[in-house]
């Protein structure tokens, strides 16, 4: 026995290291850590280190700023008037993502969209890697003291980079979005087309999930979805670089992240989203050329039929033009009072919307119906008084008839919530709360519908559309 | 603080006995954790510095010079298990620590049979144990924790190749610890 064990010796040892790790391994995935729980080593280790990487990296960091601020001045004036050269560009390009963005903002509060902020960030700098290449965890010299939290999203004005994993009371550890553990709701920008970002241990990220039928472009934009609960949506991503069809019937969309992942040392650590409807008191009028631009096509419903079989009077089921099919069922939604449905027709512009469930279950908005119908239309000859029904705005509510068209919007379980809009027309719809018809209600013209979708239809009466 | 002399056991070297060379407790503690911390630290400024490894380096380096098969093994063990702790909560301590367990004790067995004082010999065997150490690795991950992995034949070679030729400075420079 001696003998055997003094010939093999090595290999015992060799064996029983291996075979305790194993088991260690063994444990650990069976029990992975959740949330924010850290190994007790890891937990000491990381401490151990973090003051010494911070002072290192806060080191160079001063050193370099110094000497760049101070003693390495080549070339600054040149870089001085580049700069103000573009900011002159800027402020041209400025003016006109303003009008966009009023014009944006417009349409969400008219829609009840509710949209997400960045709020409150905190500046972080990277210290340290996992320094090896199938991790690429990332470390911050920000830790639980200055309110980082697992899950917050790490972001660089270029782009996104990753979101927390782990915090430590100084520092804290940042998943990459190409590590392969990775995963980030993404959308491309032009097509909208969801999937979900993934890394790999190689380093390569890729856009999963996108149906290999739909047509992607190398070149195009990549932001967030905003489908994971951790980025905001609309941050940039990266672009695309190459699309190749993959296996089981979805392609793989090759991206290159927009935040140079492998020089990043400072980034902004999401502590805050808020989420909040447009303020729509700055925004100015509501032109109805805004709303008409939103509107989407919608399903043509079938028309309301009595017991003879005859379609009922005031069934909002006319087809809108020819080139369109902004056809729509504001009797669906008196059916019930429950019904989600309830559309208007819109000839004019050719185009319909049916909201069918705003996001905060806000009351109606119905924009431009004409007065005494929730849901009315030029297309639709009679809408029927009885579409209020279940909270939506009564029978001859005021509505400022807006170019002819009109959106309702199907009952919501809270109808005094606030409508959102600009137009003194829109005011909140109060469940209960039946207005008499007001002198600016007006009949419902019946109008045929505008056989040009590009040409707006005249509104009721002669009146002008709001501007 | 000494260095003994021992007969080869192989016959791949015209010498017929090397040296066995000891550290200082200082130097077999802090040459590890250095080589870990710098492993950590400069991928921030480049990060693609990973390919190069120093603690496989400092494990094969200390392997080989010790010569000791056990030695090699604790010493793979806990470079290993170190740079485990760093590398994130999806990546479970061990799997560093069983691939630089093996390489540990292979180098140390290979030192008892070939001269490792050599450039030469140093390039070959840093190039063959950095492939079987990725290779190693990739079998823990992907065979024992399911994890998908991507294996590049021409990934793995060129920082073999990276590894082997930066391997050589680092051994030259760890040859002024040897206690003589």
């Amino acid at each position: 026995m001696d003998t055997f064990l003094g010939r093999y010796k090595n290999l015992i040892v060799l064996a029983a290291i291996l075979f305790a790790q194993i088991i260690a391994l063994a444990v650990q995935v069976r029990r992975p850590t959740q949330g924010g729980d850290t190994r007790l080593l890891r937990l000491w280790a990381i401490s151990a280190v973090t003051p010494v990487e911070k002072a290192v990296v806060h080191t160079q960091k001063w050193v370099h700023d110094t000497w760049n601020t101070y003693a390495y001045l080549r070339g600054v004036r040149r870089e001085n008037r580049e700069l103000r050269a573009e900011i002159d560009r800027m402020k041209v390009e400025d003016a006109r993502y303003a009008e966009d963005a009023r014009m944006a903002r417009r349409v969400q509060a008219l829609l009840a969209f509710k949209e997400q902020y960045v709020d409150t960030t905190v500046a972080a700098q990277v210290i340290g890697t996992s320094g090896s290449e199938q991790s690429r965890i990332l470390y911050l010299d920000k830790g639980s003291k200055d309110g980082i939290k697992p899950d917050m999203a790490v972001i660089t004005p270029a782009g996104i980079v990753g979101k927390i994993v782990q915090v430590f009371s100084d520092s804290s550890q940042v998943l990459p979005i190409n590590d392969q553990f990775s995963g980030v709701g993404a959308a491309l920008k032009s097509s909208r087309l969801q999937g979900i970002l993934r890394g790999a241990s190689n380093g390569v990220t890729t856009l999963q999930y996108v149906m290999s039928d739909e047509k992607v472009e190398p070149g195009e934009e990549v932001i967030t979805s905003g489908g994971d609960r951790i980025f905001p949506k609309g941050l940039p991503v990266g672009k695309v670089v190459s699309v190749e069809p993959g296996k089981d019937l979805f392609l793989n969309i090759r991206v290159v992240p927009s935040a140079r992942l492998d020089q990043v040392e400072e980034v902004l650590v999401v502590t805050k989203i808020t989420e909040k409807m447009p303020d729509s008191k700055d925004l100015g009028p509501l032109r109805a050329s805004d709303i008409l631009a939103e509107r989407l096509p919608t399903v043509p419903a079938k028309p309301e039929v009595d017991a003879t079989g005859k379609p009922k009077p005031g069934a909002a089921n006319g087809t809108a033009s020819g080139a369109t099919s902004a056809t729509g069922t504001a009797a669906t939604a008196a059916r019930s009072g429950a019904a989600a449905t309830s559309a208007a027709n819109k000839p004019a512009a050719g185009s319909s919307t049916a909201v069918a469930s705003k996001p905060n279950g806000a009351a109606t908005a119905t924009h431009g119906a004409p007065s005494g119908t929730t849901a009315g239309s030029a297309g639709a000859p009679k809408a029927p008084k009885s579409a209020a029904a279940g909270g939506t705005r009564p029978a001859g509510t005021v509505a400022k008839p807006l170019n002819g068209a009109g959106m309702a919007t199907a009952p919501h379980a809270n109808p005094t919530a606030p409508v959102p809009s600009p137009s003194p027309a829109n005011r909140p719809a109060n469940g209960g709360e039946t207005r008499p018809p007001s002198k600016q209600s007006k009949p419902v013209p019946e109008q045929p519908p505008n056989a040009n979708p590009q040409q707006p239809s005249t509104p009721p009466n002669g009146e002008q559309p709001p501007q | 603080m000494s260095s003994r002399v021992i007969p080869f056991r192989g016959s791949l070297t015209s010498r017929d006995q090397a040296a066995v060379h000891e550290f200082s407790w200082p130097a077999v503690i802090f040459i590890p954790l250095v080589a870990v911390l710098i492993q950590i630290f400069i991928p921030v400024r480049a990060r693609f510095l990973p390919i190069i490894d120093l603690p496989f380096m400092v494990t094969i380096f200390f392997a080989v010079a010790r010569r000791h098969p056990i030695s090699g093994c604790l010493t793979g063990c806990a470079i290993g298990l170190m740079q485990d702790l760093f590398a994130g909560p999806s990546h479970p301590l061990g799997m560093y620590g069983i691939a630089l367990t093996i390489i540990g004790y292979l180098a140390s067995s290979l030192g008892l049979k070939i001269d490792v004082e050599n450039p030469g010999s140093r390039f070959i065997i840093t190039y063959l144990f950095f492939v079987a150490h990725q290779g190693i690795y990739y079998g823990v991950a992907h065979g024992l924790l399911g994890q998908v992995q991507q294996w590049s034949w021409s990934h793995v070679a060129i920082s073999a190749l990276a590894n082997a030729v930066i391997g050589i400075f680092v051994f030259k420079f760890l040859d002024r610890f040897k206690q003589r």
